[in-house]
C-alpha cells in the first residue's frame, strides 16, 4: 500500500471524527436529511463502527414537503438492521397547516429551524451530526468541525472554540451542544467520486429523468403531488431535469439536463458554470448574509 | 491557463479518464498568513478564480459586491469571495480562521486563510497545525514587518516546514527586481532568527494573477516556479509518517457482543500487519495484532492516517486513552512536562489551577507552574512572566495527574509528531479551549520520586476508627455562617463518638499558609494545600470539616478529584451576598467597600457558587442548629 490519496484521508478523517463524537458525548444523534451528503456521512459511520450496530440514532427533521422519492430512501435506510430513526415533524407548524406556497421563509423557520430545536431538547441530544462542508457556502468556511452552540442553539461565530490539530474539545455545560460536521473538508466533487467508489445508494432525483415541471421566478420546479399550486396561466410541462441539492421539494429548483448516471452528473457539475446552492431558495431569503443569520438562530 | 483548459477538455471528453486521476490525486494542506492589507484574501480568491473555483453565479454577485463595497474601484475586489460573515464585510477585516478547497491537475488543496491582527495569533496556530506548508505574504511597498517575523516564528513553533515568502503587490512597485531581492534579502534574517529552515521566496501580484497560476511575462527577470507551481511541488508531511514504529491511540473500544472485542482509532504513525508484536501503552503489556477489521474485509496492511480497527491476540486490559505501538519502540510515559504554551483565552493562565489536559484520545487533570519564560514573539526575547495571557507564548513546566503517553512535538528534519506532542488545556468551569501546548521533553524527577507503599492502610485506619472518613467541604461568601455551622456539625459528631477535625480558614493562614496572600494564585495554592492536608487526615481515618471561602470552582473541583469517590461532600452555605455584608460579623466587607481591603470575594473578586453541591444550607430558611442537624442527617444516609 503507497501513501494515502486525499479520498483515503476525508474518510479517516471523517470517521476519527464520528469516533470521537461517541466515545465523549453522553447523548449523540445523526441529523439524516436524505440527501447526497447524508448518505456518504451514514456510509462513514456504518464503517467507523463496524462491526457494532449504529451508537446512536438518525433523526429525520420532516418538513412533510420532501420529494416522495426521499421519504421511499428514508423509508428503506430505517428498515435496515441495526438502524433506527426518529422523525419529528413540528406541531405548531402542523396544526397552522405552514406551507412553502403561503408562507415563504416562515415555512423553513417552523419546520425546520424550530423543528430541529425541537427534536434536540426532546431527545437530551447533546451533539448532533450534521453532513454541511465548508465548500458549500461562505459562512461555513469559517464554522468549526465541532460547533458549540448554547443552551438556546444559537451559533456564535466569535465564541467558537479553537481545533488543532485533530485533538476537539466535546466538553458542554447542561442544556448546551454541539454540532458536528465530519464532512468539513470534502467538496462537492469528492463526495460524488466517494458514492461512486463505494456505491452508495442515492436519491433518484439525482439523476435526470422527464419530470412534470413548471418554470417559476427563474426556478424549474418540479410538481411531485396535487399538492402543487399552480397559478393562473400555468402549464406543467414535461422536462428532463434533475437536482443538485434536495429539499422541500416547492423551494428545490431542478436543472435540465440529460445525465442519468453519476459520471455524467459529475461531468455536468464539473463544466457547469453556476455553484450547486444556487437552486436553493433558502439561502437567498432575507439577504446577504442570510445564512449566517440562519446558523445564529439554530438552523444547521 | 494552458493545463487548467486541458483539464477542462478531459472532463468533456473522458470523464472516467478524469475521475481515475482525481482519485489518485493526493492532498496538501497549507496556511496563508499576513498582517491586515497585505492583500491576503485577494491572493486566495485569485487563486480559487484560476483554478475555476468560481462559478458564473458567483462571479456575478462578486462583480455586484464590488461595486457596492469593494476596494478596488471598478476592479473586481476578489477579497469579497473569501471575506466570508457579515460582520468581517462591513468592517473590512478577517476575523477568524477559514477554509477554502481548490485542486489541479495533481493536487487537492485545503488552504487556511488565517488572519493577521495580532490579537489572533491563536488563529495562525490553528491554522497551522494541520499545515505542511506556509505561505508569508509581504507588501512589497512595505517589506519586512514585525508581523512578517510573527508569522515565520509561530510557522516554525508549530512545525510547518516549507514556508514561502509571497511578495505581494509587485504591480505597485513597477515589477522592480531590486525591490524584490532587498525583501528578501531581509527576511533572510528572519529566517535565520526565528529558526525557518526550508524557505522560498515568489514576487506575486494577486490582483492581476502574475505568478499565481501562471508565470508573470511582466516580471521575466524571475525564473523559479510561480506560486501554485510551488504548492504543487511542496513534500506532504503525510508521506514520512508510515516509515516510522507503528502507534495508534485507541479512541474507542467496539464490543458490540461478547464474541467481538475491537480498538477502534487513527493511525498515528508507521505501518501494522496482523501478527506484529505492540504493547499497550501505559501499561506495557504485550501482545500481538490478530486483524484488522473493516466493513469491506480484514486488511493485510494499515498504515498512518488510517482509521481502522484492531483486534488482539490475547485478552489485555486497553481501553481509550490507550496507545497500541510497535513493541520494540514504544513511547514514553510519564506525567511531568516541559512545553511551550499558547495561550487562547481572555482569563489568563493561573498557575496551579487544575485543568483539562486532552493530548491524542487521552484527558487527565494537569496543573502549569507559573512559566519560565514568556517569548516576545516580535524580537523572540525571553521574558519573566508570572501568567500567560490571550495570545502569548511561553515554556512551562506542566504536572498531569496520571501517566500520559506521549512524544517530544518536535522533530529535527522532519514532520512534527502532532499526534501524540500536541496538547490542548480546557478550562474546567467554561469548557473553553485555553491553549494550546507542544511537548518538549518529560521532567526527570517525576520517575524518580516512587511513593512508598504503606502497609497499614487507609482502610485499616478507617476500620480502626469504626467510620468511614469523608472530606465536609464548607463553602460560601465571608460572613455565611461556614465556621459557626462546622463548629456545630463536629460538636454533635464528637458527641455520637466520632473522630474528627476542623480546618478553619483563618487558623490555617495564621500557620501552615501564613505565606500567603488574597491574590488569584494564593487563593488557589491556599485550596491546594488545605486539600491535601484534608486528604492525609482522611487517610488517616478521620472526619475531616473545612470552612474556607474557596470561591473558585475549578478548585473545589480539583481537592474533590483528591480524593476517593463519594469521600468529598460539598456544602453549600448559602446566603445572599446582601445579608452576609448586612451581618459583617469581623467588619470586612465595610473595609472592602472602603476599598482598604482588595480581592474581597463578593466586592471586587467573584464568588462562583456551586452548582450541583452536595447539600445546601439555605442560610435565610433555617438557624445554625438546624443545617448542622440537616448534614449529619443527610451523612448519615450515605
Amino acid at each position: 500500500m503507497g501513501t494515502l490519496t486525499h479520498l483515503d484521508r476525508l474518510e479517516a478523517e471523517s470517521i476519527h471524527i464520528l469516533r470521537e463524537t461517541v466515545a465523549e458525548a453522553a447523548r449523540p444523534v445523526m441529523l439524516y436529511s436524505i440527501g447526497k451528503d447524508s448518505a456518504v456521512m451514514l456510509h462513514l459511520a456504518k464503517k467507523a463502527f463496524y462491526p457494532a450496530p449504529l451508537p446512536f440514532p438518525l433523526l429525520h427533521v420532516d418538513t412533510q414537503w420532501k420529494f416522495r422519492d426521499m421519504y421511499a430512501l428514508r423509508d428503506k435506510v430505517a428498515a435496515e438492521p441495526g438502524v433506527e430513526l426518529i422523525v419529528h415533524t413540528n406541531p405548531e407548524a402542523a396544526e397552522r397547516g405552514i406551507n412553502p406556497f403561503d408562507h415563504g421563509p416562515l415555512h423553513t423557520d417552523l419546520w425546520k429551524t424550530q423543528g430541529l430545536r425541537q427534536a434536540l431538547d426532546a431527545g437530551g441530544f447533546d451533539a448532533a451530526f450534521g453532513g454541511a462542508r465548508r465548500d458549500e457556502e461562505k459562512s461555513r468556511a469559517k464554522e468549526r468541525i465541532f460547533s458549540f452552540r448554547t443552551a438556546q442553539h444559537r451559533w456564535d461565530p466569535k465564541r467558537q472554540r479553537p481545533e488543532l490539530w485533530s485533538l476537539y474539545n466535546v466538553r458542554t455545560a447542561p442544556g448546551e451542544s454541539m454540532r458536528v460536521f465530519p464532512l468539513s473538508n470534502w467538496t462537492e466533487l469528492d463526495v460524488w467520486q466517494y458514492i461512486l467508489a463505494q456505491g452508495i445508494e442515492v436519491v433518484p432525483l439525482y439523476l435526470a429523468a422527464p419530470r412534470a415541471t413548471v418554470e417559476r421566478d427563474g426556478l424549474i420546479l418540479m410538481i411531485d403531488d396535487d399538492r402543487f399550486r399552480l397559478d393562473d396561466g400555468e402549464v406543467p410541462a414535461l422536462r428532463s431535469i434533475r437536482f443538485r441539492t434536495l429539499g422541500c421539494y416547492p423551494l428545490s429548483g431542478g436543472v435540465e439536463s440529460e445525465a442519468d448516471t453519476i459520471e455524467k452528473v459529475v461531468q455536468e457539475m464539473l463544466l457547469a458554470t453556476t455553484s450547486e446552492r444556487q437552486g436553493r431558495v433558502i439561502d437567498r431569503d432575507g439577504g446577504d448574509g442570510s445564512m449566517e443569520k440562519k446558523k445564529q438562530e439554530g438552523y444547521f | 491557463m494552458a493545463r487548467l483548459d486541458s483539464e477542462q477538455d478531459l472532463i468533456a471528453s473522458d470523464i472516467g479518464a478524469y475521475l481515475a486521476r482525481h482519485r489518485d490525486k493526493k492532498l496538501l494542506r497549507f496556511i496563508t498568513c499576513g498582517s491586515v492589507d497585505d492583500g491576503k484574501s485577494t491572493l486566495i480568491g485569485r487563486l480559487l478564480y484560476d483554478t475555476r473555483q468560481i462559478f458564473d453565479d458567483q462571479m456575478a454577485s462578486l462583480e455586484a459586491d464590488s461595486k457596492r463595497v469593494g476596494t478596488q474601484g471598478k476592479q473586481v475586489d476578489f477579497a469579497l469571495l473569501v471575506d466570508g460573515l457579515a460582520a468581517e464585510r462591513e468592517q473590512g477585516i478577517t476575523i477568524d480562521v477559514a477554509y477554502r478547497f481548490f485542486a489541479t491537475q495533481s493536487r487537492k488543496f485545503i488552504v487556511a486563510d488565517t488572519p493577521g491582527h495580532e490579537q489572533y495569533t491563536r488563529n495562525m496556530v490553528t491554522g497551522a497545525s494541520t499545515a505542511d506548508a506556509a505561505v508569508l505574504l509581504v507588501d512589497a511597498r512595505k517589506g519586512v514587518l514585525t508581523q512578517t517575523r510573527r508569522h515565520s516564528f509561530l510557522a516554525q513553533l508549530v512545525g510547518v516546514r516549507h514556508v514561502l515568502l509571497a511578495v505581494n503587490k509587485m504591480d505597485l512597485v513597477d515589477h522592480d527586481q531590486d525591490a524584490f531581492d532587498a525583501i528578501v534579502a531581509e527576511y533572510r534574517l528572519v529566517a535565520e532568527a526565528t529558526g525557518v529552515g526550508q524557505w522560498s521566496a515568489i514576487p506575486v501580484s494577486g490582483l492581476s494573477g502574475d505568478n499565481v497560476a501562471a508565470r508573470s511575462e511582466a516580471m521575466a527577470w524571475y525564473q523559479g516556479p510561480c506560486l501554485l507551481e510551488w504548492l504543487e511541488a511542496v513534500p506532504v508531511d503525510a508521506a514520512s509518517e508510515a516509515e516510522r514504529p507503528f502507534a495508534m491511540p485507541v479512541q474507542w473500544v467496539n464490543r458490540p457482543n461478547h464474541e467481538f472485542r475491537g480498538f477502534a482509532g487513527q493511525i498515528s504513525a508507521g505501518t501494522v500487519r496482523p501478527g506484529d508484536e505492540v504493547r499497550i501503552l501505559p501499561s506495557g503489556r504485550k501482545t500481538s495484532v490478530a486483524r484488522i477489521v473493516t466493513s469491506d474485509g480484514n486488511l493485510s496492511e494499515a498504515v498512518a492516517g488510517q482509521s481502522v480497527t484492531l483486534t488482539l491476540a490475547q485478552e489485555v486490559d486497553c481501553s481509550r486513552g490507550d496507545v497500541i505501538a510497535a513493541a520494540d519502540s514504544p513511547p514514553q510515559a510519564a506525567d511531568q512536562f516541559e512545553a511551550s504554551l499558547v495561550w487562547f483565552d481572555e482569563e489568563p493562565l493561573v498557575p496551579g489551577r487544575g485543568y483539562w489536559i486532552k493530548l491524542g484520545t487521552q484527558t487527565a487533570t494537569a496543573t502549569v507552574q507559573p512559566p519560565k519564560y514568556q517569548i516576545n514573539v516580535n524580537s523572540l526575547e525571553h521574558l519573566a512572566a508570572p501568567t500567560l495571557e490571550l495570545n502569548a507564548i511561553g515554556v512551562a513546566e506542566i504536572l498531569c495527574d496520571r501517566d500520559l503517553v506521549f512524544e517530544p512535538y518536535a522533530r529535527e528534519g522532519a514532520a512534527p509528531n502532532r499526534v501524540l506532542g500536541g496538547f490542548i488545556l480546557i478550562d474546567k468551569s467554561s469548557n473553553a479551549t485555553v491553549a494550546a501546548g507542544m511537548l518538549h521533553f518529560a521532567l526527570r524527577r517525576a520517575s524518580n520520586i516512587h511513593r512508598q507503599h504503606l502497609d497499614v492502610s487507609r482502610e485499616t485506619h478507617a476500620r480502626l476508627k469504626g467510620q468511614k472518613p469523608a472530606v465536609l467541604w464548607f463553602t460560601g461568601l465571608s460572613g455565611a455562617g461556614k465556621s459557626t455551622i462546622a463548629n456545630l456539625v463536629e460538636k454533635k459528631l464528637a458527641a455520637r463518638g466520632r473522630h474528627t477535625f476542623l480546618l478553619d480558614g483563618d487558623n490555617v493562614r495564621h500557620g501552615l499558609n501564613k505565606d500567603l496572600g488574597f491574590t488569584e494564585a494564593d487563593r488557589i495554592e491556599n485550596i491546594r494545600r488545605v486539600g491535601e492536608v484534608a486528604r492525609l487526615m482522611a487517610d488517616a481515618g478521620l472526619v475531616v470539616l473545612t470552612a474556607f471561602i474557596s470561591p473558585f470552582r475549578a478548585e473545589r473541583e480539583m481537592v474533590r478529584a483528591m480524593m476517593p469517590p463519594g469521600e468529598f461532600v460539598e456544602i453549600f452555605v448559602d446566603t445572599p451576598l446582601a445579608d452576609a455584608e448586612a451581618r459583617d460579623t469581623k467588619g470586612l466587607y465595610a473595609k472592602a467597600r472602603a476599598g482598604e481591603l482588595a480581592n474581597f470575594t463578593g466586592i471586587d473578586s467573584p464568588y462562583e457558587a456551586p452548582e450541583a453541591p452536595d447539600i445546601r444550607i439555605d442560610t435565610a430558611a433555617m438557624s445554625a442548629d438546624a443545617a448542622a442537624e440537616a448534614i449529619i442527617a443527610a451523612l448519615e444516609s450515605r
